[in-house]
Parts: C-alpha cells; sequence; structure tokens
C-alpha cells in the first residue's frame, strides 16, 4: 500500500514538474479556417520570442464555450489565451474574468480597429479583447439568376424586394430555392439571424424594463414574414439548416439569395468549392426602413483570462495575432484574400486588399451599419445585436430558438410560438431578477 | 423434414444476425466511407461510394500530430484499467466468496453511481482537480477514468469469481495457502478469462470516454477524443476531415477489439452455461 502511494505521488509530481517547466502558453481556439492558418505562422512569432512556446487547444465550438467557462469561473488557470465572441466578453469583462488589454505595444495602433467591432468588445472604454476576425451578415446573391428574374439588386434591399425577388428566383423543378436562411435552432443559429433581422422590423428582446416583447405587433411581423418566405421559397427541411448546410446548398447552386455571415463570401467565391464562383453578388442586409437594418456583428476575439500567470507572454502573443504586422505575414505568405477580415480599417483601405477581395467594401459597410450598442430601433437595456448580452442568453436564446424552428417547421403556429416564446423568457427573466 | 426446417431455422436465423450486424456496424461503416470523400461529396446527402479521395486525411494530419493523441490514448485506457484492476480484484473477490447480508446493497450502490449524469459532478470534480493539480495529468485523468468505470469492472468480476467453487479455495486453504497465494495462484489463473474479457471491456470503454477526457485535459493529456473534437468547425464544410478523425481514433480499438474476439466472447459469456 506504502508503495503504490509511494509511486502514485512521484508520478503525479513528476506530472506536475513537466508542466511547470518552460514558458508556454496555452491558447484554446475553434477550427476556423482563419485559426488554422494562424497556427500554421506562429514561427514568426516564435522566432521573436524564443522564450515563448505556443501550445494549442482547439475544441468545436460549444465545447470549448463550456471548457473556458468551467475554467474561467474555477479560475482553473488552464488557458493563457481563449478564443471568445462578442458576446461573452461584456460578460465576462464585467464579472472581473478577464484583464484589460493595455499593454499591446507601441505599434499596435488600437485606433485602428473598425470602430463597432472595438465598441463590442470594451467596457468601460477599456478593450478586454482583440478582434482577431470581425463579421457581419449580407445578402449573397446569383447574379445570373437575378438577371434571369428580370430585377436588379440594389446596393441596399428591403426585405419586401428580397421577398419579390425570392418569389422570382423560386424554381423548384430545377432545384432553385429562391431563398436559403438559417433554421436550426440554437442562440448562435436560427436566433442570430431571426434576432438581427427583428432589429430591421422595429422589434427588441426587452423593453427598457427588461419585459419580455415577443407579444408585440414587431416581433409578430417578423417571425410571421420568415415563416411565409421560407415556406414559399425556401429549400426543403429547412429549419433543420444551419451556416454550414446553407453553405453548401449556395455553393451547389440550389440557393437564388443567402443572408449570413459576410465570411461566407470568401466560400461561395472560391472557385474551387464552389460551382457558382464567379456569378455571386453582395449587397448590404435588409431593411424595412426603420433605421435599423438585419446585419449582425460577431468577432471572434482573443482574451486573457484573469486566473492566468502568464499575463506578460500572453498579451505579447494577443498583440502579434491581432496586429497590422500579421496581417502583412499573412498577405506575404498567402495572398490578400486570405487575411482575417472585420478588424482593421488600414485592411480596407488597402487598395491590394480591395483587388482580392471583391466582397471587401460591402462587408466593411455591413459592419459599420452595425451598432450593438444601440442595436434596435426602440430603447433596450442590452447590448448586442443578434444576442442579449446577459449571461441568461446562452439557455433562453436556444429555448426560443426551438420555439422558432418549430414553427418553421409547420409544428406550430406562429402565434403558438411566440405565446410559448413569451412565457419562457418572462419565466428565465423572473427567476434572473430582472423582472422584479 | 426435420433438418430441412433446421436448415431453414438457421438460415434464417444467420441473416437475421447478419442484418443486425450490419445495423450495428453501419454508422462506424459510413463513417469510414465518408472520410474518402471530398467536403463537397460529404455534405451532398447518402451516397455509399465515395471518390476515393485521401485529401482528408493528410489535411487531418497536417493540422495536428495523431501521435500524440494516440500516445495518451494508450496510456490512459491501459493505466487506468490496471488501476482498476488492482482495486477491483480483491473488492469482487471478498464480496463473491465471503458475501454477507449487505453485498447485494454495497453493489447496487456502487452501480447507482453510474446512473447520475456526469455533467452533474463537472464542477466538484474540477475544483478537486484544480486544487490537487491534476487538471491535463495522465495521472489525474487515469484515477478518474478508473473510477468511472470501476462499479463495471467490480460487477463483471464478482460474477465471475461467483462461478468459482469455492470448495477449490477451500482446499487450497486446507494446503496452507494463505490469503495472497490463495488470490494469486488459485483464484486468479481460474478466473483468467473473466479477469481478461474485463480488462478489454475496460480498455474499451476506457478509450471511448469523451466527458471527462476532453473537460480535464487541455494538452499534454488529451487523447484522440479530444482530437476527434478539434475538427468539428463552426463555420466550414468539416464532415469529411472529422470522419477522416474519427476513422483513425477509432482504428486501434477496432483492431484490437477484432483480433481479441474469441476471448472477449469466451469471457463475457463465462459461466452461462452450467
Amino acid at each position: 500500500m506504502k508503495l503504490r502511494t509511494l509511486t502514485l505521488g512521484l508520478l503525479s509530481a513528476s506530472a506536475l514538474a513537466f508542466a511547470a517547466h518552460a514558458e508556454s502558453i496555452t491558447i484554446a481556439t475553434v477550427n476556423n479556417g482563419d485559426m488554422v492558418r494562424m497556427q500554421k505562422l506562429t514561427d514568426d512569432f516564435t522566432k521573436a520570442n524564443p522564450d515563448i512556446q505556443l501550445n494549442w487547444v482547439t475544441l468545436e465550438e460549444n465545447v470549448l464555450r463550456e471548457r473556458v467557462t468551467t475554467d474561467i469561473a474555477t479560475k482553473g488557470g488552464q488557458y493563457d489565451v481563449m478564443t471568445i465572441g462578442t458576446y461573452e466578453v461584456p460578460i465576462w469583462a464585467k464579472q472581473s474574468w478577464l484583464l484589460p488589454l493595455d499593454k499591446l505595444g507601441a505599434d499596435y495602433d488600437v485606433k485602428d480597429i473598425i470602430p463597432a467591432i472595438a465598441g463590442g468588445l470594451s467596457v468601460d472604454g477599456k478593450l478586454y479583447a482583440a478582434p482577431f476576425y470581425g463579421e457581419s451578415s449580407f445578402v449573397m446573391y446569383r447574379k445570373d439568376l437575378m438577371e434571369k428574374a428580370g430585377l436588379k439588386m440594389p446596393d441596399a434591399p428591403t426585405w419586401d424586394f428580397i421577398k419579390q425577388a425570392a418569389d422570382k428566383m423560386t424554381d423548384r423543378a430545377n432545384g432553385v430555392n429562391g431563398v436559403c436562411l438559417r433554421g436550426k435552432a440554437g442562440w448562435g443559429e436560427n436566433m442570430a439571424f431571426l434576432t438581427a433581422m427583428s432589429n430591421s422590423f422595429g422589434a427588441r428582446w426587452f423593453d427598457e424594463n427588461w419585459k419580455p416583447q415577443f407579444d408585440q405587433p414587431e416581433w409578430k411581423k417578423t417571425l410571421q414574414f420568415y415563416v411565409d418566405l421560407m415556406k414559399a421559397d425556401g429549400p426543403e427541411g429547412a429549419s433543420s439548416n444551419g451556416f454550414n448546410e446553407n453553405l453548401a446548398l449556395f455553393q451547389q447552386g440550389k440557393c437564388g439569395m443567402w443572408i449570413d455571415a459576410t465570411v461566407a463570401a470568401s466560400f461561395v467565391s472560391d472557385p474551387k468549392n464552389s460551382t457558382v464562383a464567379d456569378k455571386v453578388g453582395y449587397a448590404l442586409a435588409p431593411d424595412n426602413g426603420l433605421g435599423k437594418r438585419g446585419n449582425w456583428l460577431w468577432a471572434w476575439s482573443l482574451a486573457i483570462p484573469a486566473g492566468t500567470k502568464k499575463a506578460d507572454a500572453a498579451e505579447k502573443f494577443v498583440s502579434w495575432a491581432t496586429s497590422k504586422h500579421y496581417a502583412e505575414l499573412v498577405a506575404s505568405k498567402e495572398g490578400w484574400a486570405n487575411v482575417p477580415p472585420g478588424t482593421r480599417s488600414s485592411l480596407y483601405a488597402n487598395p491590394e486588399y480591395q483587388k482580392a477581395a471583391p466582397f471587401a467594401k460591402m462587408t466593411l459597410e455591413s459592419i459599420n451599419a452595425a451598432d450593438p450598442t444601440h442595436p434596435t430601433v426602440k430603447p433596450v437595456p442590452y447590448v448586442g445585436v443578434q444576442f442579449v448580452a446577459i449571461p441568461e442568453f446562452q439557455g433562453l436564446g436556444t429555448t426560443v430558438g426551438q420555439l422558432f424552428s418549430a414553427a418553421l417547421a409547420g409544428q406550430s403556429s406562429v402565434d403558438d410560438a411566440l405565446k410559448q416564446a413569451q412565457d419562457a423568457a418572462t419565466a428565465t427573466m423572473t427567476e434572473g431578477g430582472y423582472i422584479k | 423434414m426435420a433438418r430441412a426446417v433446421t436448415t431453414r431455422h438457421k438460415t434464417i436465423a444467420t441473416a437475421a444476425a447478419w442484418i443486425v450486424a450490419l445495423l450495428i456496424f453501419f454508422p462506424i461503416l459510413y463513417t469510414i466511407i465518408t472520410s474518402f470523400k471530398s467536403e463537397q461529396e460529404a455534405i451532398q446527402g447518402f451516397n455509399l461510394i465515395p471518390s476515393g479521395t485521401f485529401e482528408s486525411y493528410s489535411e487531418v494530419q497536417a493540422q495536428s500530430g495523431y501521435f500524440k493523441f494516440f500516445l495518451n490514448s494508450v496510456l490512459l485506457s491501459v493505466g487506468s484499467t490496471i488501476l482498476a484492476l488492482l482495486v477491483a480484484i480483491p473488492a469482487a473477490w471478498s464480496m463473491a466468496f465471503s458475501p454477507t447480508k449487505r453485498t447485494k446493497d454495497i453493489l447496487m450502490w456502487m452501480l447507482s453511481t453510474k446512473m447520475m449524469p456526469a455533467v452533474a459532478v463537472l464542477f466538484p470534480i474540477y475544483l478537486i482537480f484544480r486544487d490537487t493539480g491534476l487538471l491535463d495529468s495522465r495521472i489525474g485523468l487515469m484515477v478518474m477514468l478508473m473510477l468511472i468505470n470501476l462499479p463495471i469492472v467490480v460487477w463483471m468480476l464478482y460474477t465471475y469469481f461467483r462461478e468459482i467453487p469455492g470448495e477449490i479455495l477451500e482446499a487450497a486453504r486446507m494446503d496452507g495457502a494463505s490469503l495472497w497465494n490463495e488470490i494469486i495462484y488459485v483464484l486468479t489463473p481460474m478466473a483468467v478469462p473473466g479477469i481478461a474479457s474485463t480488462m478489454l471491456l475496460n480498455i474499451i470503454l476506457a478509450w471511448n470516454e469523451a466527458f471527462w477526457t476532453i473537460r480535464l485535459t487541455t494538452t499534454d493529456a488529451a487523447p484522440l477524443t479530444a482530437f476527434i473534437s478539434s475538427f468539428s468547425s463552426p463555420q466550414g464544410l468539416f464532415w469529411a476531415k472529422l470522419s477522416a478523425a474519427s476513422t483513425l481514433a477509432i482504428a486501434p480499438i477496432l483492431i484490437m477489439g477484432w483480433f481479441s474476439q474469441k476471448q472477449l466472447v469466451r469471457g463475457l459469456t463465462f459461466g452461462a452455461v452450467k
């Protein structure tokens, strides 16, 4: 027994010793093309900082979110840099879970970060995460089908125009659906799209006193329009389509229009994978003339958890990965079209980038058209365009997403879905102490 | 006539067995097929004939080294199994050969720990691991995997041990064997098929465990489950790459299962016919 205890003790001691040796920082990230590319280019960083070693942990988005939340809430200290989105940053910064980034270096040029993005990552004027790539959403459409329909897509279409164009483009006999939109339930799936869309219909999740607003006519208009549009012109089984499913449909030429993340532009215009690469046009997300468009704002960003013991090394890395120098590095190795988009104004002013990325102008305009601090027509007590930056939103957003997905699938009526959403939101907000 | 009926029954039974086996194996087969498709093919709907590209495999290998994860999987599954046997053999032995009124209750209580969802104890376990410095360590994970599989190991061994006539042990005692001698020289050799199949099953369970192995590791101790998880992408097509990663991750255990089939089946049916 003694011997075994001793062996166990020795083994765990050696395991500890192994972990403590060398200044290595652990970076948690998701498996997106831009992130994978960054991992390949880290030689540039380690050459300049030979005393810092980088360890990567790549995880599926939801697993990553759960892992980093567990670690940060318990101050486990497993990660020194974590990839999080604009949803987490304001919430976690308020909890003092993140370190403010104030030592990014003299040549970092914080002012160059696109203001809408920087606003979403700051609390009380302090930047808590550096954007690695940013995105909004916009309309991607088939120029050839639009022409065939005898229509011309304006730069800033209205929802009525989208409906009209979708009706004309739909040709189900030939497998063409006028419009493809997200239907898969989830706060980051259909609710990202529907919440952004509802902003342009004048709807909001909560009024100034955190009272849920699903019983208001604006939400009814939003959801009814969405369900009707998808029934008439959407693909079959749309209630299980997320980003990747719609991407595949669009690449195979089965969608006339697709309203989704601006980052999709580089996929649909890539001739290697897309059969319609040379036929894609871009336009701003639709509106209803109320002063807000239906586009969102998201930035995968690098943040440093408060529990880290290697804050300086971590900040050096964050500064490198989100710098102008990194953009130039990617451009020199893989071309300007592969530079992570949506974070720096200087990138969009660069003529070489404009030439390499035909969607550059529309992407920047879309990002600028989103304002996370004033996302809706009527005033709201929260931050966030396609989400509400409160901890309860992940659970509530997904519940409401399931109700709306069921309405799209025809399992419930629009009125029923909205009523249940109102009840669920009221219960959550009462429980959370928002409604007194 | 009777023979004809038997043959027909046999054919039907064989066909039925094949169908069931195919149904069970199909998800794995489809994963393997998908791993030889391009990303476009993979998402295009049901198709059993891949274009036969190895693109996904080379991309998966280029993106993250397989071997490090593989080594961790081997160490964790074998290590946790050895730990589990060290604890479970004495436990099962005492319950099988010196049962008390409460033995059944103890067994049920052990099993009841398997009925709780793992996530319910995520935070307490995470805090214990944090405070003992065991996060992302192989030894910590070995202990964890040992603990979660222990009820099954004890139960299996208990069932096997019960099949061994107590008289043989008594005879050994009459010849002057000590307690340890009795366990090591008499009981263990007789229970080898049972122990072997328990061991194999436990290795498989530990190899496939995906809740704790992902949540308690970051880089140093991460096994193949973490390797698979890294290929799912929120933006971009990934089914073929994910399938290639899964195929690489399950191949070793599948091959091991194949070779030890006889032992596994013999152990599992040990004592079934009296």
